[in-house]
């Protein structure tokens, strides 16, 4: 064996921050605080009309009304709100037409990252809407997507060409005040992508948004809008990393999905915020509120790999509202040192023949709290509803927790439900035969690992199964005793 | 006046009566101060969520039954498990009921907590036991603590066993208009004792009758205590039962749990393990119809490495019914190895019942085998055409499988007896004669 255990161990314990770096890009920000003229400064500065600032306001009037909620299995220190800045935006400004003219730091910053948005435009096809401190720098592939009448947009930018659109769909999945930061968000939200699919199509690439927390003491407030019009199909890529930071970044992101009639939309995520260092000071704080709304026989489904955040708090959610519609959530939650994750999903069936499916994945190492909290609710009208859930947690080492609460609710007879969880580690016998092959411990773990989350890594597509897998091992080496 | 005040205005009242040098009396002093603070649990609360006690503050209850009722046992011998020789502990309206009761000092100690409270020879076992398991938070387990007063005492020596089952039987006459009441029993089974005790709670008219129970266990090491409770109630009666069962190392205790009748009825099963090598068991079938409402509300501590769980929940749920299901069970750091099975299976029978089901891990420990399973559905339908095929009516045909799904949680009850009464009370809740004696 090349390491012994304990070396491993350590060596996990001080691996640094891959992706921590900070980019020296003079930005424009908003002094610190919230209150409404802060709310209208944002609204101006994005140059937005007054149905917008409007709405912003009602969400800032019902957020100041609520309060902060603490159901959620999670410990930390409340951010104060008032110490936060809620908009900055690099200083250059203007669009570019070619890479060239971006600024070279960037550049810079993105291949640390290794998404070089040059390599990525060629080789993998992948348009990238890129938001770098909220508002979006680089997109690709705009062309291409434009003559199948596809819109893919910072949310902006959709705002003052498509206003029609983003005031008919914005907020009828996530209303300004579903929650505390639904709310908070839909006040200030700076920016974030929209995308339309019309009628019909089926998107020919991938869509992907980078998602970077690079400002101190910045709040980052995307807001997400994708609406797959009847019979259209797309799939949605957003990844994440952030800079280190010593103080907690609050990430506060809505996303709504809304697929018609016989629509699908796939939406995966990596998230890999900064978790914190190991003794649990800094990193993220992830608090997103996604949700998906179904009609008729369309289906919403959800892929997750979240590595990161020092605190997650997540729920992706669909509403099967219309007859045969269906829903999934694919998930693989790992929480290492002192991260803390309390997430899962919704599934509300309202419509008949309805189906959801839940596989969740969590694997908590170091000093970590990992919790699922699901529900599922069948309504008295949705008849032959039916729902599989299936939770598992691998526990490495005793100073972890993996908790599991699902909340099941039926109202109807012709519901059929089935759950179940699992809790287990490691077996030293499925490490002993690795060793015995000659495969030592770590890479025995992260083969076991894989094999563990293989149901939903299979669910991701291409480029991001790789990147994901690659975040596992990361995120795990050496963290068994 | 609402239910509270009442409550806590009449305690003065009731500790006007006792004897306020004993050491419980602080304990009550306590217990109602926490209550006050506290008040009933609203549905705002997480373990509340999906039981509401709010039409229950409505009733005007008396607290303390103003006269005393005699019954002749053939008019309630029905409620007793009287085809086998058993002690019985029986209470009518709270008070203890001498002609109907039958209790042993002979070797083990099956008799009332009035008397443990007040005679000597069993102060050092109220010391060392009472309110040890029971929450001190829980606001209605302070109530209880608050006027605690009588109920059953049962107390088992080492090495001993009780001759026959013990019986403790709640019989409500209907002379009062609303009764609450608020039996408290304390079993303790020393170690490598075994007992096996049958509860049940019933009213004989169509009064309100609010039961508001906590039964502590203590099991030694080795000890085994077989607990069934039989809740067959009127459709006026409700019940909260406070279960807290402590258990040592190497000690089995399996409780059972049949929720067959009642309007309102919450089971707060709390079993600690505070040893190694320890088995617990809760097992429950509910049947319910019309409007009523069950809320199985179960923990399992596991504070120790080596030691085991089962839980096996089975409902079938019509007319208007709701049935909860909330299991958590909690796994410490140290206690490794530990085995944790929770199950909750449900079959839903009309478009107005409702199931909610929670079942929960909180696991500390990575060696630990630990899985829990949730299931709602209905009767498998080609199961049902192939008895039907077979000339079985389709009435008979459901029953058959409501049964078969009910029957393994049976099948660990160690009375038979108990076991065909339980059968029948299900055959009768199904509407069915089904050809075989069950």
């Amino acid at each position: 064996m090349a390491y012994t255990e304990e070396e491993l161990k350590k060596e996990l314990e001080t691996k640094e921050y891959e992706y921590g770096f900070y980019t020296d890009i003079e930005s424009d920000t908003l002094p610190k605080g919230l209150n409404e003229e802060i709310v209208i400064a944002i609204s101006k500065k994005k140059e937005e009309p007054e149905w917008m600032t409007e709405w912003r306001l009602e969400a800032f009037r019902a957020w100041k009304e609520m309060e902060e909620p603490e159901w959620a299995n999670v410990t930390y220190k409340k951010p104060d709100f008032q110490d936060i800045s809620y908009y900055s935006a690099p200083n250059k400004k203007p669009k570019y037409n070619s890479l060239d003219e971006v600024d070279p730091e960037l550049l810079d910053t993105f291949k640390k990252l290794g998404i070089s948005v040059d390599e990525q435009k060629k080789l993998a096809g992948v348009a990238v809407d890129i938001v770098m401190d909220s508002v979006s720098v680089a997109t690709t592939f705009k062309k291409t997507l434009a003559e199948k009448g596809i819109i893919f947009c910072s949310i902006s930018e959709a705002i003052q060409e498509h206003p029609e659109l983003v005031k008919k769909y914005l907020g009828t999945v996530v209303p300004q005040k579903d929650n505390f930061y639904a709310a908070l968000n839909s006040a200030v939200f700076s920016d974030g992508s929209f995308c339309y699919i019309p009628k019909g199509v089926r998107c020919p690439m991938e869509l992907s948004t980078y998602f970077r927390i690079n400002q101190a003491g910045t709040g980052q407030f995307e807001r997400t809008l994708v609406i797959a019009d009847e019979g259209s199909y797309v799939s949605y890529l957003e990844g994440c990393t952030a800079p280190m930071r010593d103080e907690n970044q609050l990430h506060a992101a809505v996303v709504e999905l809304i697929a018609l009639d016989d629509a699908e939309i796939k939406y995966s995520t990596v998230q890999n915020w900064y978790p914190g260092n190991d003794e649990g000071k800094g990193g993220v704080f992830n608090f997103v509120t996604k949700r998906g709304l179904c009609e008729k026989n369309a289906k919403i489904s959800w892929t997750q790999v979240e590595t990161g955040s020092a605190v997650t708090w997540k729920y992706p959610s669909c509403i099967l509202k219309g007859d045969h519609s269906i829903g999934e959530f694919y998930s693989i939650a790992v929480t290492n040192n002192f991260q803390q994750a309390d997430t899962g999903t919704k599934m509300i069936h309202l419509g008949k023949n309805t189906k959801s499916t839940i596989i969740s994945k969590g694997i908590s190492a170091g000093q970590s709290q990992n919790s699922y909290r699901g529900l599922v609710q069948v309504n008295s009208r949705a008849e032959n509803a039916r729902n599989f859930s299936q939770c598992d947690s691998l526990l490495m080492g005793n100073r972890c927790g993996a908790h599991t609460f699902p909340y099941i609710e039926a109202k109807n007879k012709t519901a059929q439900i089935e759950h179940e969880a699992t809790t287990s580690k490691i077996g030293e016998d499925q490490i002993f035969y690795c060793n015995q092959r000659g495969i030592d411990t770590e890479k025995a773990i992260a083969l076991i690992v894989n094999g563990f989350s293989k149901e939903v890594l299979n669910k991701l597509p291409m480029e991001f199964a790789v990147e994901a897998q690659k975040l596992l091992e990361i995120s795990l080496e050496g963290s068994v005793g | 006046m609402d239910l509270k005040e009442k409550l806590v205005s009449s305690f003065m009242a009731f500790e006007d009566g006792l004897d306020l040098d004993h050491p419980v009396h602080e304990e009550r002093s306590r217990a109602i101060k926490n209550f006050e603070t506290k008040g009933f649990p609203s549905k705002k609360e997480e373990a509340w969520k999906y039981t509401s006690l709010k039409s229950l503050q409505k009733i005007d209850f008396s607290i303390f039954p103003k006269q005393e009722s005699a019954l002749e046992y053939k008019d309630v011998k029905k409620y007793f498990l009287h085809e086998i020789d058993t002690y019985k502990i029986v209470f009518v309206d709270g008070v203890y009921s001498s002609y109907l009761s039958e209790t042993t000092h002979d070797g083990v100690d099956v008799c009332l907590m009035s008397s443990a409270f007040s005679k000597p020879m069993f102060q050092q076992v109220i010391e060392v036991y009472f309110n040890k398991a029971a929450s001190k938070e829980e606001s209605l387990t302070t109530l209880n603590t608050a006027f605690s007063k009588e109920g059953a005492y049962i107390y088992i020596p080492k090495n001993k066993m009780p001759k026959k089952p013990i019986q403790i039987l709640h019989l409500a006459t209907g002379n009062e208009a609303a009764l609450m009441l608020q039996p408290r029993n304390l079993i303790v089974a020393e170690d490598n004792a075994e007992v096996q005790i049958i509860e049940r709670h019933q009213s004989l008219t169509g009064n309100e009758v609010f039961t508001n129970s906590v039964t502590e266990i203590f099991a030694g090491k080795d000890a085994i205590v077989d607990y069934y409770k039989v809740q067959n109630d009127a459709p006026t009666a409700s019940l909260v039962d406070n279960t807290y069962i402590s258990q040592k190392n190497s000690s089995v205790v399996r409780v059972h749990t049949f929720s067959l009748g009642g309007k309102l009825i919450r089971n707060n099963l709390n079993f600690y393990q505070n040893g190694e090598r320890i088995d617990s068991t809760l097992k429950g079938v509910t049947i319910l119809g019309d409007k009523q409402h069950v809320d199985h509300h179960t923990l399992v501590h596991h504070a120790q490495p080596n030691c085991e769980s089962h839980q096996d929940y089975k409902g079938i749920f019509g007319d208007s019914s709701t049935g909860v299901f909330n299991g958590k069970i909690i796994v410490d750091k140290i206690a490794q190895k530990t085995d944790a099975f929770q199950q909750n299976n449900n079959i839903l029978l009309s478009d107005k019942s409702t199931i909610n089901s929670k079942p929960q891990l909180e696991i500390f420990a990575d060696d630990v085998k630990c899985s829990h399973g949730c299931t709602i559905g209905q009767l498998d339908e080609e199961a049902l055409f192939y008895l039907r095929s077979r000339g079985i009516p389709k009435k008979e045909a459901k029953a058959l499988m409501m049964y078969a799904f009910a029957n393994n949680v049976l099948e660990s009850v160690r009375i038979p007896e108990l076991k065909s009464r339980i059968n029948k009370i299900i055959a009768e809740k199904l509407g069915v004669r089904m050809g075989f004696d069950l």
